[in-house]
């Protein structure tokens, strides 16, 4: 496929779900990474566990859900368990695998902010907050972010750290003792971002195909380091790109966002 | 024993002005006609808890009911932002609005503890994280037994809480089922309890392991059959995922929220008249 035949949020929502595997237990938050991680239970990894905060295990909606409970999760879940539990027992308790998250500001060491914009007592935007992000960051094997990329989204200084990735760096979550790994990949509608191995900043390893380095670069609000060895993403198959469009199609029409006669979101 | 009640009556006996209440559901089964009949009664410096404000809080936050809010997720799920939310903490309107903020499993383990009669919850969370800097009820502890920093958080044990569950017996015995949230750690770590159900039933047919909440458990049981719109029911009735929507319009403009605060609550008796204006209001393409 060629760039003009895929949209930029599609090539990131399918480049974060490759990113899962098969078999593994994920915690996906609400948005584009349940989008993903559908994505990727109904392409490369049908036996995904999807752990949603409002309790269902093992979720395998026919469409998106619009909530984090909608009831569609509770149906189609191997069991569904009370909202403490899913903290206590399953994300505390390590049988986590990947916590899958979104956020409104990332910094260089993938900390996330979701709670304001601006001065926290006179904030110029009030965002929804933390929901179960701080808890999945801490606790889950492993992290993946998926957002747009923009300068006022990937920025020099959070305004608020609600989660943290690698905090400033290098142990720093080890010294904190923190169970998971943290952030792995940062998946943008640019590029693939990696934590370096030792100093834990975030360096782009893969552009997506057509976007140019000064296109990350003018996206980014540091000086954003890139890899040597620079890949490029694979470009979306025509299973990947079907799939997706039709569960958005389903998703529009099940929650009535568009007529029948409509396409949908693709 | 719970009493079978009116909505109007329980309310009116067990909320007072100044009161903790908790209202709770995890975007199934959320108290909505209970909410508005909150909002109905007048009710002031009330102190809102709730793991996901969202509309029910937004509309409560509105209407001048709140001095604080206690949370961890405030959002118009699927949407974006609850206007009279942001506005109360932006700009004061109506009133100032102290918030305390918190995350999933750090309020979801303070109601375990409240329900445990514990004074705090403990996890495993925030270590480098801006919350515990602007939230001083999250404090850090060192387990006495391996000497590792944990997360400590005071218990939650409202005056009251409210929820939405499927149906009750009349004994006031209730039975609720589907993505559970936080609803029975809530009634039982509060003072007093109000359930608003679908449908009141001679037996519960319910299963071991069910998720019952005995009478004894409860204050009023009301039975307010489609109480928990534009939220769902499960087994009963769907997510309106428009009016989710139509709310968006309506909450984000101070005069569009009090026209329609003023038309479908205040002028309205009761929930069925509530239905009945907002079915009018639905066809009319006004919401």
């Amino acid at each position: 496929m060629t760039p003009q035949e895929y949209s930029t949020s599609e090539i990131m929502t399918i480049a974060a779900s490759r990113l899962l595997k098969n078999g593994a237990v994920c915690f996906v938050g609400i948005g584009v990474p349940s989008t993903a991680a559908n994505l990727a239970r109904l392409t490369h990894a049908p036996d995904i566990v999807l752990i949603y905060e409002s309790g269902p295990i093992g979720a395998k909606p026919a469409v998106l859900p619009l909530s984090i409970g909608d009831g569609n999760l509770a149906e189609t879940a191997d069991t569904v368990v009370s909202t403490p539990e899913i903290f206590r027992y399953w994300l505390q308790g390590g049988r986590v695998d990947v916590g899958f998250l979104g956020a409104a500001q990332i910094d260089r060491f993938a900390n996330i902010n979701t709670t304001v914009i601006g001065d926290y007592r006179k904030p110029s935007t009030r965002l929804p907050g933390a929901g179960g992000a701080p808890e999945i960051a801490s606790c889950a094997g492993e992290v993946v972010l998926v957002l747009k990329q923009s300068a006022r989204a990937f920025v020099k200084k959070l305004d608020f750290v609600t989660s943290v990735g690698h905090l400033d760096g290098g142990d720093a979550r080890k010294r904190l003792r923190l169970p998971g790994k943290g952030p792995v990949a940062v998946v943008t509608d640019l590029c693939l971002m990696e934590p370096d191995p030792a100093s834990k900043e975030l360096t782009v390893t893969q552009l997506h195909p057509g976007i140019t380095r000064e296109e990350v670069v003018r996206a980014t609000g540091w000086e954003i380091r890139f890899a040597a060895e620079l890949r490029e993403t694979a470009t979306p198959t025509r299973v990947e790109i079907e799939t997706l469009r039709d569960l958005e199609r389903r998703t529009n029409l099940a929650h009535g966002t568009v007529t029948e006669a409509g396409t949908g979101s693709t | 024993m719970a009493t079978i009640t009116t909505l109007r009556e329980a309310m009116a006996s067990l909320l007072h002005d100044g009161d903790l209440v908790a209202m709770e559901g995890f975007t199934h089964l959320i108290p909505f006609a209970a909410g508005h009949e909150v909002i109905r009664q007048g009710r002031k410096n009330l102190t809102l808890v709730r793991m996901t404000p969202d509309v029910i809080y937004d509309q409560l936050i509105g209407a001048g009911c709140a001095k604080k809010l206690i949370f961890s997720w405030g959002g118009n799920p699927g949407v974006g932002s609850l206007h009279r939310l942001r506005d109360a903490v932006e700009h004061d309107w109506p009133t100032a609005l102290e918030i305390q903020e918190h995350g999933h499993g750090d309020l979801s383990n303070a109601y375990v503890a409240g329900a445990s009669k514990l004074p705090f919850a403990v996890l495993r969370a925030y270590a480098g994280s801006d919350l515990p800097k602007f939230n001083d009820k999250i404090k850090f502890i060192e387990c006495p037994f391996t000497g590792e920093t944990l997360a400590a958080v005071p218990s939650i044990q409202p005056d009251l809480t409210v929820i939405h569950a499927q149906k009750a017996d009349r004994k006031g015995n209730v039975l609720l089922w589907g993505i559970l949230g936080v609803q029975k750690e809530a009634v039982l770590a509060a003072k007093r309890a109000i359930v608003t159900v679908e449908e009141i039933v001679d037996d519960l047919k319910a299963w071991p392991n069910a998720c019952i909440l005995p009478s004894w458990t409860v204050s009023a049981v009301c039975c307010v059959p489609g109480g928990a719109a534009p939220s769902y029911a499960h087994g009963y009735y769907e997510r309106d995922n428009r009016f989710y929507q139509a709310w968006d319009t309506i909450a984000r403009k101070r005069d569009s929220f009090q026209n329609w605060i003023k038309s479908h609550i205040l002028d309205t008796e009761n929930f069925d008249e509530f239905c009945r204006v907002l079915k009018a209001s639905t066809a009319q393409g006004v919401r």
